[in-house]
């Protein structure tokens, strides 16, 4: 029998404030343990916190970009459990009044729309870190992270596969990174995901036991685990067992998850509305202000890069992928060609489809990371328009630029890289290669056409590639001919 | 002189006549402790030593002819649950037991600035909970008008220390009434604010909520001169208004006239004490003879606010006290191989009975299954009595009521304190679940000798008001006036 997968995600960002949900200690990720601390998110007995009201703005913003409904009376409320990490023993957060609700994100899945419902969008503080020293049996605790500002994004059960669960996700990653809102780094935890998953047969409108996995540190861990804890439940369901309400922990060494605990419905966190703070109101001044500053998102961006610039899909797609790499794109676009002219587009874009890509790569940076400003870019296709160097000469100058963040005209300057044009010069160096290579003269003169690619790459290679191609070909066709 | 005799406004006239200096002050009010606190058991911690220095160098600021504020060198009690830096601040539980603070509460922050001196911090019901000190890990404090009674509680400590000369004024917090039934029981003046008009930042509360900081003293003057310092916006305070305030020594005003008295219908009908009956009544004589209205009104939700009342409490209070699990600081019980065991250990070990029953309680009342029940329905039954308080001033500007409809029982540890809370906070509770201000003024004594206290209660922000109302009335009576006695007989006895 066959059954489909039901996916369904919570996603916790943490949002990029300078300070903590409520109080002035930084976020930042790293420090000395302990050292990013004070009263208030320490848990001091009597210690008030103020709401970050850049943390709501945040929050806002994400809602927003996920089409969902911003709530306008907001609360903060209280979720009671024990726990060391928990400096307060409850943990603020939006349990009846989210602020954001209702929403979608549109996904492309093998070239087909897809629409993922987004639930929720709750704020709330992140906890502290339990650190085990089993060498001395210690357990310690750093609360450096505690009150830590969150957005928890829960989706609908719409998602039905590993692949859709990536696509989503890179998605969303995309849109928050577009938004600013997050680092969405993974590994530093700013970004984490939770699968929930149940199966059921195909038609079947109820939904299966779900089970909740946790510790993906990846995306490509939330691909593996889905798929593997689908066909644990499709072999657990086939030979008769039942499917226990649990939370698992994804094991990416062994790719395999484990129960942590079973999942009840007493789990009983005891929510009550926080009674330290007053409800929040997001009036329409708030929400204007917000949605007058919202940038063109990544799916907006890449649309336009097609419909504008006339860029093929594949283009656009990887233009998109950052931000940052879409602005330096389109400023390099707006001072090469006043006009923004296709072909002046997709000239540019084929420098990032292909050596700026390959750089990035080579390096392991992002576009920011690269020395390379987008008027040394520019500077550089001119060059070649102009006919100053030949386009293999370019790919040399460019990776120079990259990394020594020399302007092109200096580097074709100090390294003797202007191409050669002068007819008489490179008359004499065509002859030059003639006599040198008199087989291959012959060789042509007997009907082998390839000789004569073979005599411009000598040309080349004696110019150390500055020839001017056309004019070798033209002098190298002249020289033969007077030759007959 | 018997300087501690005096009230504030007596000390700023002699100290600007250059009649008396803040270092005989202190030594003065020094004193006094040491000859009353044997009996009373007013403070939890003292902090004396200290303080004749500080007063010297206020005396020094004053000769300088230096500004200062009207508390300037003021020796103040302050409540064992207000923060104050480098002082043990208990909440009189064992399980902070050795609790020392790392900040200031902001009104501690801002009585400092004005060279405030804190001789101590007072006694109370642990963690606030209960309604006679008698759930103090360090025992209870007694009434300085008959030892053999209850101070009142929460704030008993801060009372009775004002009641017995101990201190000028103090700080307590009020989440019941916890601050104005012992204020009442012990014959002084005591005034809840406005919910957020006083700094709650630094307030180790256990039903924030519901929980202000106000004051006690020992006439209505003082109180007008305490409440203009520490009523300012604090931005540490997420429920601190920006605005709302007002110079309340200008409602140091001898004249009601044309004034609306409310009388809450509810309240009149049920059963008090025959004393507190007829205090009360001939107050109501005193309130038409000096040219109030008195109107009836009706606060139809009153009867369901203790109840309410008590689950809101006990809620916020299972909450608030979670924190308190040996792991961060205060007592630790507990060989730290389980988790668990430390955290059971810890907790039950360091809190007393009464503290566990409402932490109990509080879980229950929001388990996801009781949650509709019992915390939403008092949640409603907040906004319903906050609704006939809107509808009851439109007809009057203040609400009177006895503070409490007994006078100070007798010392019953036994007893259930839950119930006791009910029984003698039940007017105080109103001005809490509508968030509203309320002072009580003593109004009589008992045929047994002891205080009884009248309670006003005006509209949101309205303190000013208040103030008028309650001075107009002091200042046409003596009842303030009146000493306990029993402590001198006591003194004598040792």
């Amino acid at each position: 029998m066959s059954y489909e997968t039901v996916v369904g995600l919570e996603i916790h960002v943490e949002l990029k404030t300078r300070s903590k949900m409520f109080c002035a200690c930084t976020t930042a990720f790293g420090g000395q343990a302990n050292s990013q601390c004070c009263p208030i998110c320490l848990g001091i007995p009597g210690a008030l916190g103020v709401i970050n009201e850049k943390a709501i703005e945040l929050a806002i913003k994400t809602g927003l970009a996920l089409n969902c409904h911003i709530s306008e009376y907001n609360t903060m409320d209280r979720k009671n459990y024990f726990y060391p990490d928990l400096p307060k023993a409850y943990q603020n957060t939006q349990q009846y009044h989210p602020i954001c609700r209702n929403g979608y994100l549109d996904v492309d899945i093998n070239g087909n729309k897809k629409r993922i419902g987004i639930t929720r969008i709750h704020l709330e503080e992140d906890a502290g870190k339990l650190i085990h020293d089993s060498e001395n049996s210690l357990s310690l605790i750093d609360y450096n992270r505690a009150g830590v500002p969150l957005i928890e994004i829960v989706t609908e059960p719409h998602i039905e596969s590993g692949e859709e669960a990536v696509a989503f996700l890179e998605e969303l990653r995309r849109i928050l990174l577009y938004l600013d809102v997050s680092d969405c780094k993974m590994q530093e935890g700013s970004l984490r995901c939770d699968v929930n998953l149940s199966i059921r047969p195909p038609g079947q409108i109820e939904l299966g036991t779900r089970t909740e996995m946790k510790n993906l540190n990846s995306f490509r861990a939330v691909h593996r685990a889905i798929k593997y804890e689908a066909k644990r439940q499709y072999l657990a369901v086939e030979s008769g067992e039942h499917i226990l309400q649990e939370t698992r922990k994804w094991d990416d060494l062994k790719g395999e998850s484990i129960a942590m605990r079973e999942k009840q419905d007493a789990d009983d966190y005891r929510y009550f509305q926080e009674p330290d703070h007053m409800p929040f109101i997001v009036d329409d001044n708030l929400l204007d202000k917000i949605k007058a500053n919202m940038p063109e998102l990544p799916r907006q961006k890449r649309d336009r890069f097609v419909s504008e610039y006339g860029l093929p899909y594949y283009d656009a797609n990887i233009l998109t992928a950052s931000k940052a790499m879409a602005d330096f794109f389109e400023i390099c676009l707006e001072l090469y060609d006043k006009n923004k002219g296709t072909k002046s587009a997709k000239t540019i874009s084929n420098w990032f489809m292909g050596d700026l890509m390959r750089v990035m790569k080579e390096l392991g940076v992002e576009i920011d990371g690269l020395r390379l400003s987008p008027s040394g870019l520019v500077q550089l296709l001119k060059l070649v328009d102009e006919g100053i160097i030949s386009g293999s000469i370019a790919k040399e100058v460019f990776d120079d630029m990259c990394k020594s963040g020399e302007d092109p005209t200096e580097i074709v300057k100090r390294k003797g890289l202007k191409q050669i044009s002068d007819v008489d010069e490179l008359r004499g160096i065509v002859r030059e290669v003639i006599e040198e290579n008199s087989n291959s003269l012959e060789d042509y003169k007997a009907g082998k056409k390839k000789a004569f690619g073979y005599l411009v790459g000598q040309t080349m290679k004696k110019t150390r590639g500055k020839a001017n191609p056309q004019l070798v070909n033209k002098l190298l066709k002249e020289e033969i001919t007077n030759q007959l | 002189m018997e300087s501690h005799k005096l009230t504030i406004h007596e000390i700023k006239d002699l100290i600007d006549n250059g009649k008396l200096s803040i270092e005989e002050l202190v030594k003065g009010v020094i004193q006094r402790i040491g000859k009353t606190e044997a009996q009373i058991k007013a403070f939890n911690t003292l902090e004396t030593e200290k303080i004749v220095e500080e007063a010297r160098a206020i005396d020094d600021f004053i000769s300088e002819g230096k500004p200062l504020s009207n508390l300037a060198g003021i020796p103040l009690g302050v409540q064992d649950n207000i923060s104050t830096l480098g002082i043990r601040t208990s909440c009189s539980s064992r399980i902070i037991e050795t609790f020392i603070p790392p900040y200031d509460a902001s009104v501690i922050g801002r009585l400092k600035e004005h060279h405030a001196i804190i001789l101590g911090k007072l006694n109370m019901d642990e963690f606030g909970i209960g309604a006679s000190t008698e759930t103090s890990a360090f025992g209870p404090t007694r009434n300085p008008w008959n030892l053999h009674r209850v101070a009142g509680g929460a704030a008993g400590g801060a009372a009775a220390a004002v009641a017995a000369d101990q201190a000028f004024y103090a700080l307590a917090s009020d989440a019941a009434g916890c601050l104005r039934q012992p204020a009442a029981f012990c014959g002084v003046v005591g005034l809840k604010p406005t919910y957020g008009l006083v700094s709650r930042y630094g307030l180790i509360a256990s039903a924030p909520s519901l929980e202000q900081i106000g004051c006690i003293t020992k006439d209505v003057t003082d109180c007008a001169y305490v409440l203009e310092e520490i009523a300012f916006h604090d931005k540490k305070d997420p429920t601190s208004p920006k605005a709302c305030r007002s110079k309340y020594t200008k409602g140091i005003i001898d004249d009601i006239r044309g004034l609306k008295i409310g009388i809450p219908k509810e309240i009149f009908d049920e059963s008090w004490d025959p004393d507190v009956r007829d205090s009360i009544n001939v107050a109501l004589d005193m309130f038409k003879q000096l040219g109030a209205d008195l109107v009836d009104i009706t606060l139809p939700h009153s009867k369901y606010a203790a109840a309410a009342h008590f689950i809101l409490m006990t809620c916020e209070a299972s909450s608030n006290l979670a924190r308190y699990d040996g792991i961060k600081y205060g007592t630790r019980i507990g060989d730290g191989h389980s988790l668990e065991s430390l955290y059971i250990k810890t907790r039950s070990l360091g809190f007393g009975q009464e503290v566990k029953r409402r932490v109990m309680l509080g879980n229950l009342f929001l388990n996801a299954k009781y949650y509709d029940s019992y915390y939403k329905k008092a949640l409603k039954v907040k906004s319903l009595l906050r609704k006939d308080f809107n509808e009851a001033y439109k007809k009057c500007h203040i609400i009177l009521t006895p503070t409490t409809p007994i006078s100070a029982y007798n010392f019953t540890s036994e007893i259930d304190q839950a119930m006791e809370t009910n029984q003698s906070q039940r007017y105080t509770l109103l001005a809490n679940m509508a968030g509203i201000p309320a002072i009580t003024i003593p109004c009589g004594l008992s045929n047994d000798g002891l205080p009884i206290g009248l309670q006003l209660m005006a509209d949101l922000f309205n303190e000013k008001t208040l103030i008028r109302t309650a001075f107009t009335f002091e200042h046409n009576t003596d009842y303030h006036l009146k000493k306990p006695m029993q402590l001198e007989v006591a003194q004598n006895e040792l």
